[in-house]
C-alpha cells in the first residue's frame, strides 16, 4: 500500500515536471526538439494505470495537450526551417552585435518601404464644418439647466396610462407573440428562404412605429422566437423566425449585435435606397 | 465618344477615386480592405488598382497587398482579395538623410531593424526581455523600452500578455522580409 502510494507520487511530481517543460517550451518559443516526446509519452503510459482520482486523470489530460502543443510547434520548426526566411538566429545575432548602427540602418532601408499617407483639410470640409460651427448652439444654451415642473400627485386609472402609453393594453409576452405571429405570415407572404430582410419587416409608415417594431425584433430575437442572419460583406440582415421558440441561454454564448435605426436609414428605406 | 475613349474615362474616374480612398487615412491604421475598394469601385477593382500602381510608378510609390494570412502562392482568389489590405507605399528606397527628414533618428532605425530581424529569425515571436537585451549592448539602456513600446504603438511590433514581441501589421506592409535577412547576411562584418 505504502509502495503504490509512493509510486503515485512520483508518477505526478514526473507529470508535473513534464507540463512545466512544455510549458516553458511554449512560452518562452525555445527548441521543441528539446523534448523527447518518445520517452515522455512512456510515462504517461507507465502511470496512466494508477490513476483513480479525477485530480490525477486531469494532470494525466493537461500532459497530454501540453505534449499535443509541443509536436504541433516541431512541426512548426521543421516547416520553417525548411522555408526561404529561415535564418539561423545565432548566426544573425552575431551579425546584429558585429554590425555597425550605420551599416544596419542602410540594410534595412534596402528592405523598407514606408506607407505613405496624408492627412489633410480641404477646402469643402472647412465650408461644412463652419456650417456645422454656425448651426451649433453655444453651451450656455445647450447645457442649460432644466428646472422640472412641480406636478402635484394625483391618482390615475389604467385607462389613462393605456392611453398615454405608459402601459398596453396587451401583456407584454401577448404582444410579443402577437409579432412573432406577424413575422411568420410576412416571411410566408414576402419572404424568401423562409426570412425576410430586417428593414422590410421593421419599416413602417411612421418613424416611431419602425423604432417600435425593431425595438420589438429586438425581443423576438432575444428570447429566441427569431434569429438574425447578417452577411456583413454585402451589408444585409436577414430575419428568420423558428417555428417553436428556442431557448439558447446556457448552450452558446449570446452576443449583442447593435443595429441602428435612425430616422436618415428609416427615409432612405422609405425611398426604397435601403436593402 | 468612341467606346475606347469612354473606357478611358471610366478608369480615370475610378482611378482617382482609389487614389483618394488610399492616399487619406480613412481608419484608424492607414490602407483600405479589399471589399471597401470593391464596394466603392466596383468588381473590376484590381485592374483600377493596376492602373493607378502604373501611374504611381513615375513618382516612385506603388500599390501594396498585404494578404490576411499569407501571399497566396497562386492568382489570389477574389475571397482573398477582399479581405486583404492596400496601401500605398514608396517603391524605391531612401537614404538615411531623408529618414531623419521624415522623423526617424538613426539609433531609432537601427533598433527596429534590430528588433525585426531578430524576431523574424525567432519564427515571429521572442520575449521581450531577449530583444531588449540585444538593444542595450548599443543604445542606452534608458532608451531601450522607450523605443520598443514606440516600435509597439506604431504597429511594427506586437506584444502580448506574456511579453512576447511579434511582429505587427506595419511590418508586412513596408519591410521586405526575405530582402532584410538576406543583405544583412551578406552583410561582411
Amino acid at each position: 500500500m505504502q509502495a503504490k502510494r509512493q509510486r503515485k507520487k512520483l508518477g505526478r511530481e514526473k507529470l508535473q515536471r513534464v507540463t512545466e517543460m512544455c510549458r516553458s517550451v511554449e512560452e518562452r518559443s525555445i527548441d521543441p526538439f528539446l523534448i523527447d516526446v518518445d520517452e515522455v509519452i512512456e510515462v504517461i503510459k507507465e502511470y496512466f494505470s494508477e490513476w483513480e482520482l479525477p485530480e490525477d486523470l486531469c494532470l494525466d489530460a493537461e500532459t497530454i495537450h501540453h505534449i499535443a502543443s509541443v509536436i504541433r510547434l516541431q512541426g512548426d520548426w521543421v516547416k520553417h526551417r525548411s522555408t526561404s526566411l529561415y535564418t539561423d538566429p545565432f548566426l544573425l545575432e552575431q551579425k546584429l552585435t558585429r554590425t555597425g548602427r550605420e551599416e544596419i540602418l542602410e540594410t534595412f532601408l534596402k528592405a523598407w518601404h514606408p506607407i505613405v499617407e496624408m492627412e489633410q483639410i480641404s477646402l469643402h470640409s472647412l465650408a461644412e464644418a463652419i456650417k456645422y460651427w454656425k448651426s451649433l448652439l453655444p453651451l450656455s444654451e445647450r447645457w442649460k439647466e432644466i428646472l422640472p415642473a412641480e406636478i402635484e400627485a394625483g391618482l390615475t386609472t389604467r385607462e389613462e396610462l393605456i392611453r398615454q402609453r405608459i402601459l398596453s393594453d396587451k401583456t407584454f409576452s401577448e404582444e410579443l407573440e402577437s409579432f412573432w405571429d406577424e413575422l411568420k405570415r410576412e416571411v410566408k407572404e414576402n419572404g424568401k428562404n423562409r426570412r425576410i430582410r430586417y428593414w422590410d419587416f421593421i419599416g413602417a409608415g411612421s418613424y416611431e412605429e419602425t423604432v417600435h417594431r425593431a425595438f420589438m425584433t429586438s425581443f423576438l430575437v432575444t428570447y429566441g422566437y427569431a434569429t438574425l442572419e447578417i452577411y456583413p460583406l454585402e451589408e444585409e440582415i436577414f430575419i428568420k423566425p423558428y417555428e417553436k421558440q428556442v431557448t439558447k441561454i446556457g448552450k452558446k454564448q449570446l452576443i449583442s449585435i447593435p443595429i441602428a435605426v435612425t430616422a436618415e436609414e428609416w427615409t432612405r428605406w422609405k425611398k426604397g435606397e435601403l436593402t | 465618344m468612341s467606346k475606347r475613349g469612354r473606357r478611358k474615362a471610366y478608369y480615370a474616374r475610378k482611378v482617382k477615386t482609389a487614389t483618394h480612398m488610399l492616399f487619406f487615412r480613412r481608419h484608424r491604421k492607414p490602407g483600405v480592405k479589399g471589399w471597401e475598394l470593391r464596394r466603392r469601385l466596383g468588381s473590376d477593382y484590381p485592374k483600377v488598382l493596376s492602373v493607378l500602381d502604373n501611374y504611381l510608378k513615375a513618382l516612385d510609390l506603388q500599390v501594396k497587398t498585404v494578404f490576411e494570412v499569407e501571399k497566396p502562392a497562386e492568382k489570389p482568389t477574389p475571397e482573398q482579395l477582399d479581405k486583404a489590405r492596400f496601401y500605398i507605399i514608396l517603391r524605391g528606397e531612401l537614404t538615411p538623410k531623408e529618414t531623419k527628414m521624415i522623423g526617424w533618428r538613426i539609433d531609432d532605425l537601427a533598433g527596429l531593424a534590430i528588433a525585426i530581424s531578430y524576431i523574424m529569425s525567432k519564427r515571429g515571436k521572442t520575449p521581450r526581455k531577449e530583444v531588449e537585451e540585444l538593444l542595450r549592448d548599443k543604445l542606452p539602456g534608458w532608451r531601450v523600452g522607450i523605443n520598443i513600446d514606440r516600435y509597439i504603438r506604431y504597429g511594427y511590433l506586437m506584444q502580448d500578455e506574456n511579453e512576447q514581441l511579434y511582429l505587427d501589421w506595419r511590418t508586412r506592409a513596408e519591410v521586405d522580409q526575405k530582402a532584410l535577412i538576406d543583405i544583412l547576411l551578406g552583410v561582411e562584418t
